[in-house]
């Protein structure tokens, strides 16, 4: 039973770290209406820019994390300036494949700027277990993640006060139902688009900081975007709470699939299992588990 | 000048229904094709014709499938390299459990079991649109990789994964050389684009194109919502799964999971944006230019004398770059342009 709740809890907290790389797409598509398939391509930017400000510059972590988030926000400007701004209003489709030429100039650009070499990443937290568990359940649950789901709940109350309480998340949601309409009663999509890749950089980098310190930060980091994405099919593409849950589930039953389904049909599952579990779900509820329902007119 | 239809009349619907109605059309197309037929294989080198003509017919046939798909059916799938993995596995199994089987009938049969996947991949969409579509068509490309690295049965108990391919031999003629081998691939390919012009310009490829637009409205209308989706990724699929038999056996020569990559299948998704979405022209002119663009930039690198790591993330960035200016810039990508360039011919030398 102990081994269960640890593989449990284990998929949880790495459910979590899904769950942060999903919330920087949420960020986007809720406020802008683009399904960003670059977000993972930024989380490997974010982590390999601080990094490399580390090992190239010799900067100490305090020092290269600001200076990451001054080039996120540079990044995030320079994204609205080049890629949306002149394609305001075309379908999603052509702001979806345009993201997902991004993702491919990205990660040409951040491997070119720095290398292509695995780094490693040191964090002032240690993966060791937490004692205190240890000693009264007999459970193994990291110092690490447990840091890591602490990082992530900061951050969803933050973006939750941002959406529902400030001007700017208001117009947030303005420009993500129709983007002339937004313009036309005056809000500044420009600006606001800008502001939106900026905070989505920022997430990144807080993914990418904890990816990469429990990984190395090396080119696999990409394909984390692929892990967040059942979570966002499950979660709905709309709903930071549904990113978490989603995150959440998906994590668990990954772990647990792999443990106890994995074995008896060769293992390796991990892959493919969240699809298939989003997939299942989207048969049953279309718009994910907290995801507006889409009513369709004529 | 050289570009005018003045004089070519049209008395007949057949002729005014025509594939290409203007007389130029059909001479540049069929001068095309001889050349591509008899003279290439006679001049070109086999490195040229195994490395780039090859694998641009292939990738063509492969990004004409996913054109039927989300260029005229709007259905946007991320797994067009699964399709393929099907189409060659399968013609793989054909061949491998059934000797004597004519290779061309295990093509064919691997296309169909690439359709009967797409099928059932399919199905979803008739719940499900857009990006939650495009995310969950992601589950196929990993699932049935998985199931071909996993399922010792699927791939005859290798051990290491990777499967020599059969030789091609019709009729006792073995298509060995790479002559040969692009030739069989031009015909197949040729067949199947005009099929597929076809088929676009039919009843069938109406409806597509009406569920592409609104597939509320198409079903008001009359079209059935459900047929018409699967129809698309059954026909899709078919194509890409030929593709996939193909690539492994007349172009890679073995048959492994691992080609059937991700990467694969968003090259294969760049070429019909690149292309132009939504044409038949626009999958080939697209698949020119994916295959021609890294064979050109290497040889700019290596002139400039770049390392190659610089060199692959150069071209990684150029890819994206261009995805990016050709969405911005002309969206309905080469095969427009080419369009433009004829319909300014038409007037030329006169502006109006």
């Amino acid at each position: 039973m102990n081994f269960f709740f640890e593989v449990l809890i284990g998929g949880l907290l790495s459910g979590v770290m899904y769950a942060l790389v999903a919330i920087g797409f949420v960020l986007i598509y809720k406020a802008s209406g683009v399904f960003n398939f670059a977000q993972g391509a930024m989380v490997f930017f974010a982590a390999l820019t601080c990094v490399g400000f580390m090992d190239k510059f010799g900067m100490p972590l305090w020092l290269a994390i600001p200076a990451t988030i001054v080039a996120m926000v540079i990044l995030g400007l320079c994204i609205e300036r080049v890629v949306l701004r002149p394609l305001v209003n075309q379908p999603e489709i052509t702001l979806f494949m345009a993201t997902i030429g991004l993702a491919f100039f990205l990660e040409g650009l951040a491997q070119l700027l720095w290398d292509s070499q695995v780094h490693q990443l040191v964090l002032p937290i240690e993966d060791v277990p937490l004692q205190s568990v240890l000693d009264r359940f007999n459970i193994v649950v990291s110092q690490f993640d447990v840091t890591a789901a602490a990082v992530c709940g900061v951050l969803v109350l933050l973006l939750a006060v941002l959406f529902a309480k400030t001007k700017v998340g208001r117009a947030l949601r303005a420009v993500a139902d129709d983007h002339q309409a937004a313009l036309a009663v005056g809000i500044p999509l420009q600006r606001i688009w800008a502001i939106l890749w900026a905070v989505a950089g920022v997430a990144a980098l807080v993914a990418g900081l904890l990816w990469g310190a429990r990984n190395g930060v090396q080119f696999a980091l990409t394909f984390i975007a692929l892990k967040a994405l059942p979570v966002l099919i499950l979660g709905g593409f709309t709903s930071v709470p549904g990113a978490i849950v989603g995150g959440l589930i998906i994590g668990a039953s990954e772990k647990l699939a792999e443990v106890y389904i994995g074995p008896l049909v060769g293992g390796g599952i991990e892959g493919w299992f969240p699809y298939v579990l989003a997939l299942l779900f989207l048969l049953v509820r279309p718009e994910g588990l907290f995801g507006e329902k889409i009513i369709r007119r004529i | 000048m050289f570009y005018r239809e003045a004089g070519q009349f049209k008395t007949t619907y057949e002729a005014d229904g025509q594939i290409l109605p203007i007389r130029q059309d059909r001479v540049a197309l069929l001068a095309t094709l001889a050349v591509a037929v008899l003279v290439l294989p006679f001049v070109a080198t086999p490195y040229f014709l195994s490395a780039i003509l090859i694998p641009f017919l292939i990738f063509a046939l492969a990004a004409l499938g996913l054109n039927i798909l989300t260029g005229y059916a709007g259905q946007l799938s991320l797994g067009t390299a699964a399709f393929m993995a099907v189409g060659a596995f399968a013609s793989w199994n054909f061949v491998y459990r059934f000797p004597g089987l004519p290779i061309l009938v295990a093509f064919a049969l691997g296309g169909l079991c690439a359709a009967m996947v797409g099928i059932a991949f399919g199905l979803p969409s008739l719940r499900i649109r857009g990006f939650y579509l495009a995310a969950s068509t992601l589950a196929t490309q990993f699932f049935v990789v998985w199931c071909l690295t996993k399922i010792p049965a699927l791939t005859g108990g290798s051990a290491s994964g990777v499967i020599t391919a059969q030789k091609i031999v019709i009729l006792g003629y073995a298509f060995d050389t790479p002559q040969r081998k692009y030739v069989l691939v031009l015909l197949i390919v040729a067949l199947m684009a005009l099929l597929a012009k076809n088929m676009v310009r039919s009843n069938v490829g109406r409806s597509w194109m009406a569920v592409r637009d609104m597939d509320v409205a198409a079903e008001v209308i009359g079209i059935r919502l459900m047929r018409t989706k699967l129809l698309a990724f059954a026909v899709s699929s078919f194509y890409c799964g030929v593709a996939g038999a193909l690539y492994a056996f007349a172009y890679l020569g073995t048959v492994e999971p691992e080609a059937y990559s991700l990467d694969l299948s968003f090259r294969i998704l760049f070429m019909i944006i690149i292309g132009g979405v939504g044409s038949i022209l626009g999958s080939f002119l697209g698949a020119a230019f994916i295959v021609l663009l890294p064979v050109g930039l290497n040889i700019v690198a290596h002139g400039l004398g770049l390392p190659t790591s610089v060199a692959s993330n150069l071209e990684l960035m150029v890819f994206g770059a261009l995805i990016i200016f050709f969405l911005i810039v002309e969206p309905h990508g080469l095969a427009r342009l080419w369009q433009i360039g004829k319909e300014k011919l038409r007037l030329w030398p006169f502006p109006h």
